[in-house]
């Protein structure tokens, strides 16, 4: 009997030991041998969330930046590409790894991620260290190209600053002073606080109360109440995703809408106004996009996105277009050849075009200079009122390059 | 702070700790009759949430979607005590904590599949679209009232059940003795498959009730999980009317947290467990 | 009560650290910062197990204490300088070993699902502490620019920024950390918190105050969890609130049901499999289309393993080796 479970034990243990080096070469995906010839293809390394609460994120970015790069013949310099897809699970204890595996294991060119802000701290900190180049999508993490700017690492999205800024401007042009602020107390909400402040305090305006809310808690009534109880002229609010659609039905249904107007980053507004239905009617938001925006280049790639995908772009789809147009410049201008590092850096750093928000163009820390839209919620469309702030740059603290 | 400014954030904070009180009943029942920990609680509210949101497209009122839900809530909770739950009753802690986390993985994935990956909003019924004006900015929606009152019912409803009927005899004798009941000539194994779809469907109930006021999204059901750990833990384990002082209290810590000490806020709640369990290590009506 | 592995598991045991030492050979980088990785978990997983597996204590939110010493790194880091190590390691562990005591002190009053819950509370209100507070550096987590150094006076010995140096000394930690819990459990501390997870009440009878020695176990598992969070933020160079995060702690207790509980040596098992299973599950060339949705085949996995893979890893290849350890077949006789 003993002997009898002895023996099936030890086959399992083997079929195991089996299974476990069977993990290790799995891990190892057989890297290719390394070809420098032309024709071989360039590898984009891809670190987005797919699964979880970022994951209609993830899937906008790569679906848009893999439709440029088909439009461009799926070529990148002439050469063929070919992608490597990671999901980030918007983890951070997994972004250095994550990262290396990209890296050091499948040996990408370029890396292109991530949406989380803690992952993009992790990535940057590993791509600064290899010198790979990096085109951050989404992740708004002042830091990134501030502090920790570096000549490899790119950013085609905005700083958690940027969007906040020009609202400042535009609430005192409207007569209203006395500003309460609201937003998720983490990274980029406080970013985004301090943008409105920046644009919004040297002018003249006064925050009258500071609520911030514990990250990702949606339990909005006690804010609610201090809002209503500091009753301010309007209200600047820094929400996403879900609780940008709860924070919208509860501002409207504690009745504050229609006695304090409500304002907000263009998040608040962004992708999910369907959700929100009647609440987000009327409210103004600033963001580097509006599905609107009436310019050739953002109906071409609307009209490709939505035949293509079957479904409308967004802002982040967007920004997913703007990497591959970028990918595409510096690629073109070295005739696809890797090891003219330098040269493609400098043509990715002098990229000027017209983008679907409009011009597009980087700054000396590698952040879009670009137009703030004024939009507001019509029949659940963000509908374009006016340019609210024209090229407009994040100060880039910090960064000690350019 | 003006008083009826103070006003409104008790209510406030009663109001959230009603809801919360529905989560942690069907949890602090499952742990303190059958000693199961279940991680994958959290989930079934959030399943609830999308079946509120799932159902109501169907049906057009959430009232028909609870009746529809609630159903399929406990056929969920049954199967997954007959064909899963069922295995770890003589097992350790260990086990269930990793049984109940894969369900987490499987559930959250299952929701993306089916429901994808946006954020909805799920309508008020019509008739309790209203908002009751408090101040001359500030008015309170009726549906959170309602929800308020459907939970202080369902809070009645349980204690009746648990101190009155032969049900909650059963219920009560096999938390303390499980051999005895079955001596006694009760079936233990039903009244496990019972309780334990009877905490899965307070979940999902929880998440319907909340659909409309919480909206839905992915990854609602994890926040709500950890917050009803700490008001089972400060009610002490099996005790209903543990998790409803429990509820209110963390309720209440939660806006008071906001308001005072915003800078730490998060942790507030937990900083009150803390002194609870200081003071009383089961909980302020559990047993040792 | 423990039985020091027999000749043949320590031949396998040898085997695996033969192995594990000849990785910096293959010249690999991205492995080498794998099995780096795998080596620090493996330590953190030990580390817990000296709790679960041995004191019956089901922590669920040991992450606290390995994240805490992480940050710990990040705060004695100067930002342009390198850490001295024999200042920042035992200071981080000093820092995990002392909030495992305040904490432990609340803690191991309670028992069963009560301590499960409790521990997983006060992690998460370590998290939102360090995630929301100013001094840790905020949400998105913080970096430390240069990797400690073993400095005697103006001499640098030792800089961790080598990564073949920076293995092995991974590698020695988890030698260490393994032969030091060995020698704690085979002591009469190790025989009497044994006891407790067999029965409490009976060492009670006994005259021991069992309270004592299952929070010096509390702390000595915070404190071994502390050495890991401390490699771990020096891999990489970057810390992140999440370290603390209760998914990480899930983890560590994934590995030790993979590794097989009733082991030490069984963590490093669970490890390598836990870093390992992912991969695999994450491969298209073996799960085609299901590979997107790998979290499901994580979760299925998780649930068989709970149901059929009783013993773990560890628990076969004691089998194999013809001797079983007096817990496992207490588990199996329950």
């Amino acid at each position: 009997m003993r002997y009898e479970k002895k023996r099936s034990a030890s086959r399992r243990t083997v079929i195991k030991g089996l299974g476990a080096g069977l993990g290790l070469a799995a891990a190892a995906s057989f890297p290719a041998p390394f070809v420098r010839a032309q024709s071989a293809p360039v590898k984009v390394g891809i670190l987005l969330p797919y699964s979880g609460t970022y994951a209609k994120l993830g899937d906008a970015i790569t679906n848009a930046m893999m439709l440029n790069i088909a439009e461009n013949g799926d070529t990148l310099g002439g050469r063929p590409v070919e992608y490597i897809k990671l999901d980030s699970e918007a983890a951070p204890p997994k972004a250095t790894e994550n990262t290396n595996k990209l890296i050091l294991s499948d040996k990408v060119d370029f890396l292109v991620g991530p949406v989380h802000s803690g992952v993009a701290m992790g990535m940057a900190k590993i791509a600064r260290e290899e010198g790979v180049i990096t085109i951050v999508p989404n992740a708004g993490a002042d830091q990134i190209t501030g502090p920790l700017c570096a000549p490899n690492v790119f950013r085609t999205s905005f700083t958690n600053w940027q969007p906040s800024f020009p609202m400042g401007k535009v609430l005192l042009d409207k007569g209203l002073k006395n500003v309460a602020l609201c937003y998720w107390n983490y990274g980029a909400g406080k970013q985004s606080a301090q943008g409105f402040i920046d644009g919004f305090v040297p002018n003249g305006g006064t925050i009258v109360k500071e609520i911030g809310v514990p990250f990702p808690e949606v339990e909005f009534q006690a804010a609610l109440t201090e809002i209503a109880a500091a009753n301010p002229d309007a209200v600047y609010v820094f929400f996403a995703g879900g609780g940008a659609v709860k924070f919208v039905k509860d501002y409207a249904a504690a009745g504050l809408k229609d006695s304090i107007p409500l304002y907000g980053s263009g998040f608040l507004t962004e992708g999910v106004t369907q959700a929100q239905g009647a609440a987000a009617e009327g409210i103004q938001t600033t963001l580097h996009y509006a599905d609107t925006l009436d310019n050739p280049e953002n109906k071409a790639f609307r009209a490709a996105y939505k035949e293509k995908f079957g479904a409308e772009a967004d802002v982040y789809a967007v920004q997913g277009y703007d990497t591959g147009t970028l990918m595409r410049i510096g690629m073109d201008a070295v005739g696809g050849d890797m090891e003219a590092k330098n040269d493609l850096i400098a043509a990715m750093d002098q990229a000027d075009f017209a983008s679907p928000r409009g011009p597009f163009k980087l700054s000396a820390a590698h952040n879009p200079v670009q137009n703030f839209y004024l939009r507001e919620v019509k029949n659940g469309v963000n509908e374009v009122i006016s340019v609210a702030y024209e090229g407009l740059a994040d100060p880039a603290k910090g960064c000690t390059m350019g | 702070m003006d008083s009826v400014f103070l006003f409104i954030q008790i209510l406030n904070g009663l109001q959230y700790g009603l809801l919360l009180f529905l989560i942690a009943s069907g949890l602090t029942l499952v742990f303190g009759i059958m000693g199961v920990i279940n991680l994958a609680h959290g989930s079934f509210y959030m399943i609830g949430a999308y079946m509120a949101l799932s159902l109501t497209q169907l049906t057009g009122s959430l009232p028909a979607a609870l009746l529809l839900g609630i159903p399929i809530a406990l056929v969920l909770g049954y199967g997954m005590e007959g064909l899963f739950i069922v295995h770890l009753y003589r097992r350790d802690h260990l086990d269930q904590l990793l049984l109940t986390y894969g369900f987490i993985l499987i559930l959250n994935e299952t929701q993306s599949i089916i429901w994808g990956d946006d954020a909805h909003g799920v309508p008020v019924p019509s008739w309790l679209d209203l908002s009751l004006p408090l101040t001359d900015t500030l008015s309170y929606p009726v549906y959170r009232l309602a929800v308020s009152g459907v939970c202080l019912v369902l809070a009645i409803a349980m204690y009746l059940v648990i101190q009155r009927t032969r049900l909650g005899m059963m219920v009560r004798a096999g938390e303390s003795n499980r051999e005895m009941v079955e001596v006694l000539g009760i079936n233990i194994r039903q009244l496990y498959a019972f309780v334990f779809s009877a905490g899965i469907c307070l979940a999902a109930v929880a998440g319907m009730l909340a659909a409309p006021i919480e909206s839905v999204y992915p990854g609602i059901g994890e926040q709500v999980l950890i917050i009803s750990f700490v008001v089972v833990v400060i009610g002490g384990i099996g005790s209903i009317k543990g998790a409803f002082v429990g509820s209110l209290l963390i309720g209440l810590a939660q806006v008071f947290g906001q308001v005072l000490l915003p800078e730490f806020s998060g942790a507030v709640v937990y900083a009150l467990m803390a002194a609870v369990l200081l003071w009383r290590p089961t909980g302020l009506f559990g047993r040792a | 009560m423990i039985t020091l592995p027999n000749a043949r598991t320590i031949a396998v045991l040898l085997l695996v650290l033969a192995a594990l030492a000849s990785v910096p050979f293959l010249g690999d980088s991205f492995y080498l910062k794998l099995a780096t990785r795998v080596i620090v978990l493996a330590i953190f997983a030990m580390s817990l197990e000296l709790l679960i597996g041995y004191t019956g204590l089901v922590s669920f939110g040991h992450a606290a204490y390995f994240g805490l010493a992480a940050y710990g790194l990040q705060l004695l880091s100067p930002e342009y300088d390198a850490a001295n190590l024999l200042v920042a390691l035992p200071a981080s562990m000093a820092l995990a070993a002392l909030v495992a005591l305040a904490v432990g002190a609340l803690v191991v009053r309670t028992r069963g699902i009560y301590f499960i819950m409790v521990t997983l509370a006060f992690a998460q209100m370590l998290f939102y502490l360090v995630r929301d507070s100013a001094w840790f550096g905020g949400s998105d987590g913080a970096f430390i620019y240069v990797k400690p150094v073993l400095r005697i006076g103006e001499t640098v010995l030792f800089s961790l920024d080598d990564r073949t140096g920076f293995y092995f000394f991974c590698l020695c930690c988890l030698v260490f950390t393994y032969v030091l819990l060995v020698v704690i459990l085979r002591s009469p501390f190790g025989q009497v918190i044994m006891g407790i997870k067999e029965n409490e009440h009976r060492m009670q009878a006994l005259g021991y105050n069992t309270y004592r020695y299952k929070l010096a176990s509390f702390v000595i598992a915070g404190t071994f969890a502390g050495l890991a969070g401390f490699l771990f933020a020096a891999i990489d160079g970057f810390v992140s609130p999440e370290l603390l995060g209760w998914h990480q702690s899930g983890n560590a207790i994934l590995m030790i049901l993979l590794g097989g509980s009733g082991t030490l040596f069984g963590s490093l098992f669970g490890a390598i499999a836990f870093v390992g299973m992912e991969d695999i599950f994450k491969e298209r060339a073996i799960f085609g289309p299901l590979a997107d949705h790998w979290q499901i085949l994580m979760g299925v996995f998780v649930i068989a393993a709970v149901l059929l893979l009783r013993r773990g890893i560890a628990g076969w290849l004691v089998t194999w080796t013809g001797r079983r350890s007096p817990s496992l077949q207490e588990r199996d006789d329950a």
